[in-house]
């Protein structure tokens, strides 16, 4: 951690750790960005951005100019400081959320002890830049996309909150760093395997959990196949019809910031986050650095792994139908993950190793 | 302890403005969102006091749930200004009846913090520091006031299971998906096979 005996000290180099942050995630996300184009065009048949830089890797960056180089449209019925409020509400709180993420042993920019409500926190705000956005259109597709969202955003984030609640009881903390490191030795001891041999049973609750995670994460982000605020052939764009040039492009990037953190939330919680799936006593003398970048290339990994499946669930699953999804959240996933809870507290206090 | 200064004053300051906002904004969206940032600056001055769990409590369960669904109303009624400006004298008086007694409760809080709390130099009640403000919450509200706890529990259910009552009406001709009927049917209860002799139409 950072030496805090002088707080002006301490605020500029937290500075320096926020534009560390900042800088790595926006350009991971320009590749994954080109990565998800180029993974949903494999499953087409088609070759997908091919065209800018060696295997069209700055598609990215050149889409990035033209959004910022075109002129910014606001309507004229609109509502302008709330329009454009909307996508920076957005952009700022998923990259908000990643000053909690543990990239590595010790690299995190806050290691504050309530990390994971506050993940959630944060992540329950994100509905308000897509109401924000729909509602300031002052038109009727995109505040329909925004209920929807809005709906759609608030039923899965009880789900989330009950799976994040089993994670929490096999844990015993909030910190993402300790939850982390509770994980470590080995692939058997991530919290998907019941947290340890000892637990091993506890895998018949923990898997259907995992993937009950990915599933609401999936409705959380509006992705496919649950992208009903925007759907295209009901809705034209949804909520972001009447955006154009940079502030779509914040919508987009906090959209994709939000992906990828889900993708390093499910790392985290049940995948052992930054910890190697092998027993790491053989680095006991390693450099601490050295250590703290074989953590951040595992989570890394993961992280890529789990965007991976984003962009497969986009390819090949259709879409749901409202009721569909409102069923799927209330009725399945609701009960499974709150009965998941009773289970996972039941084993902590009369299983094994209580 | 300038830092901390700074981020008082300025959350306090964002706090004051944005609460006097909500009732300013002539916008009853504009009035919500305000609302919502005066939480959320609340949640900051929560973090400064060192009560993270409840900062965090405070945005996930007012910003993130109770906020999203009161804008979703605000933003499909059809606000009448005029009429709500007409009502403004005769709800004067319950406005100003409600805003006594909670300008009477501040003072006996202000009071009491002054006299007996932290002001004056009285040791708090969880005097461990060691344990995370969630753990401190935990061990008395599942202990000493458990009792409440499953009291609050069991209104909020109540409240609850009212909603639904008053919602749910069973409308009979709805068709409805039965996914499990979907998921049984085979080819055989599917599909119906009819040999049709060539020149001849068919009609059920």
């Amino acid at each position: 951690m950072i030496p805090a005996d002088n707080p002006w000290i301490w605020f500029g180099l937290t500075l320096v750790q926020v534009a560390l942050v900042l800088m790595g995630v926006m350009v991971s996300l320009a590749f994954l960005l080109w990565g998800d184009r180029k993974i949903w065009a494999g499953v087409q048949m088609r070759k997908g951005p091919n065209v800018v830089g060696p295997f069209g890797l700055f598609q990215s960056f050149a889409d990035f100019m033209k959004f910022v180089l075109k002129e910014i449209v606001i309507p004229d019925g609109s509502d302008k400081a709330v329009f454009l409020l909307a996508p920076l509400l957005s952009f700022i709180l998923a990259f908000g959320a990643w000053a909690v993420i543990p990239m590595g042993p010790g690299w995190v920019v806050a290691n504050i002890n309530v990390g994971i409500l506050y993940l959630f926190a944060i992540s329950s705000l994100g509905v308000y830049g897509i109401i924000m956005g729909g509602w300031a259109s002052n038109s009727k597709y995109p505040f329909l996309g925004s209920l929807r969202s809005a709906a759609q955003m608030v039923s899965y984030e009880v789900s989330l909150g009950l799976i994040i609640i089993t994670v929490i009881l096999l844990a015993g903390s909030m910190n993402l760093q300790t939850i982390v490191s509770k994980q470590a030795g080995g692939f058997w001891n991530w919290n998907v395997f019941g947290g340890g041999l000892h637990n091993l049973p506890l895998i018949v609750v923990m898997v259907p959990m995992m993937v009950i995670f990915f599933i609401s994460a999936l409705a959380e982000t509006n992705r496919p196949p649950f992208d009903l605020p925007e759907a295209e052939s009901e809705l034209v764009a949804g909520y972001q019809i009447e955006y154009s040039s940079t502030p779509y492009l914040l919508f987009m990037i906090g959209e994709y910031a939000n992906i990828v953190l889900m993708c390093g939330m499910i790392s985290i919680l049940f995948f052992g986050g930054w910890q190697a799936p092998y027993p790491t006593g053989f680095m006991a003398h390693w450099s601490p650095t050295l250590v703290s970048l074989h953590g951040l290339l595992w989570f890394a990994i993961k992280m890529v792994f789990w965007f991976f499946m984003f962009a497969m669930a986009k390819a090949i699953v259709p879409r749901y139908r409202y009721d569909q999804l409102m069923r799927l959240g209330w009725k399945v996933f609701l009960p499974t993950s709150g009965i998941a809870v009773v289970l996972v507290a039941a084993y902590r206090v009369f299983g094994p190793g209580a | 302890m300038a830092l901390q200064a700074i981020a008082f004053y300025l959350l306090a300051a964002v706090t004051l403005s944005a609460g006097l906002a909500v009732i300013g904004a002539r916008n009853p969206v504009h009035s919500v969102l305000f609302l919502i940032l005066t939480f959320f600056s609340a949640a900051g001055l929560f973090v400064l006091l060192g009560a993270e769990f409840l900062a965090m409590l405070l945005v996930v369960v007012y910003v993130g749930a109770v906020a999203v669904l009161f804008l979703f109303v605000v933003m499909m009624l059809d606000v009448d200004f005029s009429a709500l400006r007409a009502g403004f004298a005769r709800y004067l008086p319950i406005g100003l009846g409600v805003a006594a007694v909670l300008v009477w409760e501040m003072i006996v809080v202000a009071v009491a913090v002054a006299q007996k709390g932290a002001a004056a130099g009285n040791a708090p009640l969880v005097p461990n520091h060691d344990m995370s403000n969630a753990e401190a919450i935990g061990r008395v509200l599942y202990t000493d006031y458990i009792y409440f706890f499953q009291a609050a529990g069991l209104v909020l259910l109540v409240a609850m299971i009212g909603a639904i009552v008053l919602t749910l009406r069973h409308r009979k001709g709805v068709r409805k998906q039965n996914i499990a009927d979907q998921v049984a049917r085979t080819p055989a209860t599917g599909m119906h096979v009819v040999q049709i002799k060539s020149g001849e139409g068919w009609s059920e």
